[in-house]
């Protein structure tokens, strides 16, 4: 078989079990997050944390519950990376320097998963399990939870309540989230990633020489990693370490946990609004982009500009073997398209145009597909955006499913625009303006600003990936990526739940001849017209300067 | 219910699409001294994008004079240009307005009162120290001091000062009639108003200050764009500050010029500064309609309207009862039925009698015939107690009338009435319409079908609202039968019968349960509680005071079919501001392909690839770019003024097609204008 027929395969494997999936594990999400019963485990946490279940919240108690919850995760991380040592399974590894520490805390609650340390030399089985695993789960659940809420805004009418943030949580992580990881890490157990405690093991090579062989519980984390769109490896080398990663069996199921939640929630949307069409249009606006940008990451590798690839044959630096260069791209744009930001290559490594599209699909917002829960609230703005327009367009004041998008609407619409891009660009600016910043980038020219561009890029839209070629462990990094994660991930969660509490409140406008339809072609192809102008308007003389230049020359 | 007094247009003009207001080139030149005035920041900082120009132009200014140079000074010439141009649309836009309030000014100046003093006598007192509650008495010849209603006396008025009509109006006191406007004068007669709104907040006084469009508010969506348009503004305030640290790593600083030239560029300078124009003219097109808008939020709702309540009566239908079928007897033929119909009416003057005259002319060819023509003839007129007309000729007593007193007079004559006549005049009463019998002496000949008739085109016009998405509500005082036949026949969605003021209140009170925006016009006082409950009502300026208030717009014409202009309007002046912002995000796209080559192709000489306008020196490009950015804004002014096309149709058939004209065109215009703009500016020396 030709790697081209093998990878054309897999990737017809993929879309075939994420179509299956779509429908049953979407519906399951819809059901689960309406129910209206509590399990006995369920019970007993509400009543040990002195929650009433059957109390719904205002948005500003359920964006305080948010908040507080994740404060609370930072600090106990940050307590557990610090502390390490007195831990049990630490493996002799010291507590983790402060201000990497806070990076390193603020990027798993964020679901952010940016590491500038390297696990199988910096932390213990403890850390790992108890602190970053845990909040795979937790970061996770409060993306979909907050989702969630939007979505009741656009569902209920009349009323200030949007939700309770603890009974969406507990429910996320208990009936959907543990469940499917443990399934999934089973699976991978099964094609061989390792799972134990058996710390380091020291081996005498063939060449004579000794290798230190890390162990540690991978497997059950891997799961999560992937299927919460978290991104933080056991090791270093992320997906691209065979024990996390070994086979292609193995990388085409974690391409599939990675897509697996942000695709199937679209059909939760369409459900919990009670018209499947809506799910499927941004279902169409996240699989129409992510075609597109997967399909540039492809080409671009497979045509491995550049003298040096010429001569290699191929662009396979940075890429293993096992798993090709096609695959590899897909890898690279499914991990940048959602925000997850495990990498099974090294995407510096990526020729320029490669490298470049999984920077736009970064910089697109994370929303094609995006992050699990943050990837649909993020459409959803995006929708509500191409509403606005389009809506004036038809003569009418612009409505989304029954919701009119006014004033107050549109500012918070326009602050949740402005501030990913704001982060970026100041982020960038800043890095490139001082000494500091400058001195971190290995590689010099266009390729170095693309470095800088990659980094404030993930870390402010959530990601996690890095692009290499960038000491990203000093104190300016560490601090400014930290800020970039914290406000990019919790300033737009609180315009989106201020934006469901404004929608909860209205009553429906009852669609007729004169409400622009949003189930059609022409409005999905509207939407993710947005998405790309927004994104190109904003960075293209960024990009003009990191990957174009680096193309172009 | 009244019908309206006036109706200067029974069959109300159609209109396919919203017309357009007259524009001026010439307007442009006489409003270019209060663009300069609006160049005070004070004034600037309402409209945030243009503010950033403004700060822009200064900013270029400063570096043109420390640092001259062609280009610096071309930019900043250009900019000064962009800033003006925005504030040329909204000069252009409010001049319009203020032609309307001068003369609307005139008819207010040194108005005096005649003042009655409570222990009688009268006082004369300038219009401006009336107070409410005062009584001013006028006569033939007098203007009317304020508004106020008639408590004595009845008087013809002639209001052409507010209305632009001519015809003298009847105003009297009590009842639906009694309300007079400041400013209207008096043609006959004596009337004693009581004045009811203080000088300065009379209804003149309010159209000058709506026309002018002085304290105009922002509306809701203008609002909603405006944060729209600030937030991209930031955006791209951002990407130019941050850009100068990537351009210095990259080896290609570029100058605060170059900098601001992109800033202005890239923020959506067209719509912003055509934003508030659109409004203003928006306005401007209602009052050409003779309608005025207490505010544009009544305006803009009225886009969003998706029920319209109609008055049967004047709206749907002509108002008057009309003939339309002649019915013989068994035995009678066509012809004597037709000429027995026509000689029985000619004495009769009312509108029913008449469009006998007219139906036996027209649908049977009989010739008209003048009353004295027949000099032998004995007129018998039409009264409320015989309820019949018809005339005495030749020995021959020919009579028309309402059915059951024609079939008395017939039997009181020894006749006797055939059941099908009966059948018939009861099949007609069934259907809603109403049958008048015709008889000559003691022999019944037949019935006269008479009917409401809906007006022409009425059904094209509902067929059309029902395609914007928007549902008609017949009301009527008729009975639910004929309601029903009258209603399908003008092809509403629905009706509601024998209608009264509580009725009415309480289906828009449901509409609004329901989500859905009411439209709906009146003029009675008792209209005035569903006039205020709806989101849009238009009140009959032929209506009470109370009315009046109660609505947010005024019809000055009377003319009830007008509420659909009005919905058409508020839907153009939306699709106006969607489609101009479209255009002016569209835009820069090409801007890009211009600039950033001509900033960077320096640096990275791989980058000129992007130049696929194939522009002809770095500087030529960004002032290019400048260029078409300021033009375009006069380009597009007539555009802002006249609303861009709308027909009636569906939300997809509008968003397709304002997508292709100002999404698609938004994109490729600028690639082909800053292309020509660049092979003009090119020649200039220091620039090629």
């Amino acid at each position: 078989m030709s790697p081209a027929l093998a990878a054309a395969l897999q990737v017809a494997a993929l879309v075939v079990a994420l179509a299956a999936a779509w429908r049953p594990l979407g519906d399951y999400l819809a059901r689960t997050l309406t129910s209206e019963r509590h399990t006995r485990v369920e019970r007993a946490l509400y009543r040990a944390g002195g929650i009433d279940a059957g109390a719904d919240q205002r948005w500003p108690v359920y964006l305080r519950s948010v908040l507080a919850f994740s404060l609370v995760s930072m600090v106990v991380l940050y307590a557990i990376l610090r502390l390490q040592a007195y831990l049990p399974y630490s493996l002799g590894r010291e507590g983790m320097p402060s201000l990497q520490a806070l990076n390193t805390a603020v990027s798993f609650v964020t679901n952010t998963n940016w590491q500038s340390y390297s696990g199988e030399q910096a932390l213990g089985y403890t850390a790992q399990a108890a602190g970053l695993a845990v909040q795979n789960f937790l970061s996770s659940a409060v993306g979909i939870a907050v989702a969630v809420a939007l979505v009741r805004g656009f569902t209920r009418t009349r009323t200030d309540r949007i939700g309770s943030f603890w009974v969406d949580l507990t429910r996320i992580v208990l009936r959907v989230l543990l469940p499917l990881a443990a399934v999934a890490a089973v699976v991978l157990l099964l094609g061989g990633v390792v799972q134990n405690l058996a710390g380091d093991t020291t081996i005498t090579t063939l060449g004579g020489g000794t290798q230190t062989l890390p162990g540690g519980p991978v497997a059950s984390q891997e799961a999560i990693k992937e299927l919460g769109t978290n991104g933080g490896g056991f090791y270093n080398a992320n997906s691209a370490h065979p024990f996390e990663n070994p086979t292609g069996f193995t990388n085409l199921v974690e391409i599939f946990l990675i897509l697996l939640i942000p695709f199937s929630l679209t059909r939760t949307f369409g459900r919990l609004v009670g018209d499947v069409r809506q799910g499927v249009a941004i279902l169409g606006v996240m699989s129409g982009l992510f075609a597109v940008m997967t399909a540039i990451t492809v080409w671009a590798e497979i045509q491995h500009a550049g003298p040096a690839l010429q001569l290699a044959g191929a662009a396979m630096e940075g890429k293993e073997v096992r798993f090709g260069v096609p695959i590899s791209a897909v890898f690279a744009s499914a991990t940048t398209g959602t925000s997850t930001g495990a990498v099974d290559s090294m995407h510096s490594s990526f020729t320029a145009y490669g490298g470049g599209a999984v920077i736009v699909n970064m910089l697109f917002g994370e929303v094609a597909p995006g992050g699990v829960g943050s990837g649909l609230y993020g459409m959803l703005i995006a929708a509500i955006v191409a509403v606005f327009v389009a809506g004036l367009m038809v003569g009418r004041t612009p409505e989304y499913l029954g919701k009119k998008i006014q004033a107050r609407e549109m500012k918070l619409v326009s602050l949740y625009i402005l501030t990913t891009p704001a982060l970026v660009l100041l982020g960038l600016g800043a890095a490139m303006a001082t000494e500091t910043g400058r001195s971190s980038i290995l590689n010099p020219g266009a390729h170095g600003l693309s470095e800088v561009l990659y980094a404030f890029a993930s870390a402010s839209n959530n990601n996690g990936s890095a692009f290499a070629g960038l000491s990203a462990n000093t104190d300016f990094y560490n601090v400014a990526l930290a800020v970039a994660m914290a406000l990019g991930r919790f300033l737009p969660i609180c315009f989106v739940l201020a934006l469901a509490g404004s929608l909860a409140a209205q009553s429906v406008t009852p669609a007729t001849a004169g409400t622009l339809p949003t189930h059609r072609p022409l409005f999905a192809g509207l939407v993710a017209g947005v998405v790309v102008i927004v994104a190109a308007l904003t960075f293209v003389p960024a990009l003009a300067l990191g990957p174009l230049a680096e193309g172009l020359s | 219910m009244t019908s309206p007094v006036l109706s200067p247009e029974p069959e109300a003009p159609q209109r396919g699409s919203v017309g357009a207001g007259a524009f001026d080139a010439t307007s442009l030149v006489s409003s270019l001294p209060e663009a300069l005035r609006k160049l005070d920041p004070r004034r600037m900082w309402r409209t945030p994008v243009m503010f950033v120009v403004l700060v822009g132009a200064v900013l270029t200014t400063v570096i043109a004079i420390v640092e001259p140079s062609v280009f610096a000074w071309a930019i900043t010439a250009w900019l000064w240009l962009t800033v003006v141009f925005a504030n040329l649309a909204e000069a252009v836009a409010e001049g319009r307005g203020r032609a309307q309030a001068a003369s609307l000014r005139a008819t207010r100046r040194d108005t005096v009162a005649r003042r009655l003093l409570p222990g009688g006598g009268e006082e004369t007192v300038a219009a401006t120290e009336l107070r409410v509650g005062d009584r001013v008495v006028c006569e033939a010849g007098d203007v009317i001091p304020g508004d106020g209603d008639v408590v004595e006396g009845v008087a013809s008025v002639d209001e052409s000062a507010i209305t632009g009509e001519s015809a003298p109006v009847i105003r009297e006191s009590g009842g639906d009639r009694s309300a007079v406007t400041g400013g209207t004068k008096v043609l006959s007669d004596r009337v004693v108003v009581e004045i009811t709104a203080a000088p300065g907040s009379t209804f003149i006084d309010r159209m000058i200050t709506l026309v002018e469009g002085a304290n105009r508010q922002k509306t809701p969506n203008e609002l909603a764009l405006n944060i729209l348009l600030a937030s991209l503004t930031i955006v791209f305030l951002l990407v130019v500050l941050t850009l100068q640290p990537l351009a210095v790593y990259s080896g290609a600083e570029q100058s605060i010029v170059v900098l601001v030239a992109l800033l202005v560029c890239l923020i959506p300078t067209t719509i912003g500064a055509l934003l508030s124009a659109i409004g203003i003219a928006g306005m401007d097109r209602l009052v050409q309609r003779n309608v005025l808008a207490m505010s544009g939020r009544a305006v803009e709702a009225a886009g969003d309207v998706a029920t319209l309540l109609l008055d049967k009566t004047g709206t749907i239908t002509l108002g008057n009862r009309q003939a339309t079928e002649l019915l013989p007897a068994p035995g009678v033929g066509m012809a004597e039925l037709a000429d027995a119909a026509q000689l029985s009416s000619l004495a009769d003057e009312t509108p029913e009698g008449r469009s006998i005259v007219v139906l036996c002319k027209e649908r049977y060819e009989l010739r008209a015939r003048d009353e004295g023509e027949l000099l032998h003839a004995t007129w018998v007129p039409f009264t409320a107690q015989t309820r019949m007309s018809g005339v005495d000729l030749d020995g021959r007593a020919v009579r028309k009338g309402a059915a059951g007193a024609v079939i008395a007079h017939v039997r009181a004559l020894g006749g006797r009435v055939p059941d099908d006549v009966t059948a018939t005049v009861d099949a007609i009463a069934g259907s809603g319409g109403t049958p008048l019998v015709v008889s000559v002496d003691d022999r019944v000949l037949g019935v006269v079908h008479l009917k409401d008739v809906v007006k022409a085109g009425m059904r094209e016009r509902f067929d059309e609202l029902r395609r914007m998405g928007i549902r008609t509500v017949m009301i009527t005082g008729d009975n639910p039968m004929t309601a029903r036949a009258i209603a399908e026949e003008a092809g509403v969605d629905d009706f509601l019968a024998e209608a009264t003021p509580e009725d009415k209140l309480a289906l828009i009170r449901k509409e609004q349960e329901g989500g859905r925006l009411v439209a709906m016009t009146g003029d009675g006082t008792n209209d005035a509680p569903a006039l205020a409950q709806a989101d849009v009502g238009v009140a009959m300026n032929t209506g009470t005071s109370a009315a009046k208030e109660a609505g947010n717009m005024v019809d000055l014409d009377s003319n009830p079919t007008k509420l659909i202009d009005v919905v058409e309007i508020g839907k153009q002046l939306l699709i106006t501001r969607g489609a101009l912002t479209t255009f002016s995000i569209a835009n820069d796209i090409a801007k890009y392909f211009a600039i950033i080559p001509a900033m960077f192709a320096v640096a990275y000489p791989g980058l000129d690839a992007l130049n696929v306008m194939r522009l002809s020196s770095p500087e030529s490009a960004i002032l290019s770019a400048v260029v078409f950015n300021a033009l375009v804004i006069i380009a597009l002014i007539p555009l802002a003024l006249r609303g861009v096309r709308y027909r009636p149709s569906s939300a997809s058939d509008l968003l397709r097609r304002n997508l292709w004209i100002y999404g698609l065109g938004g994109i490729l215009v600028p690639f082909v204008g800053i292309k020509l703009i660049d092979v003009l500016v090119s020649m200039i020396p220091g620039l090629g």
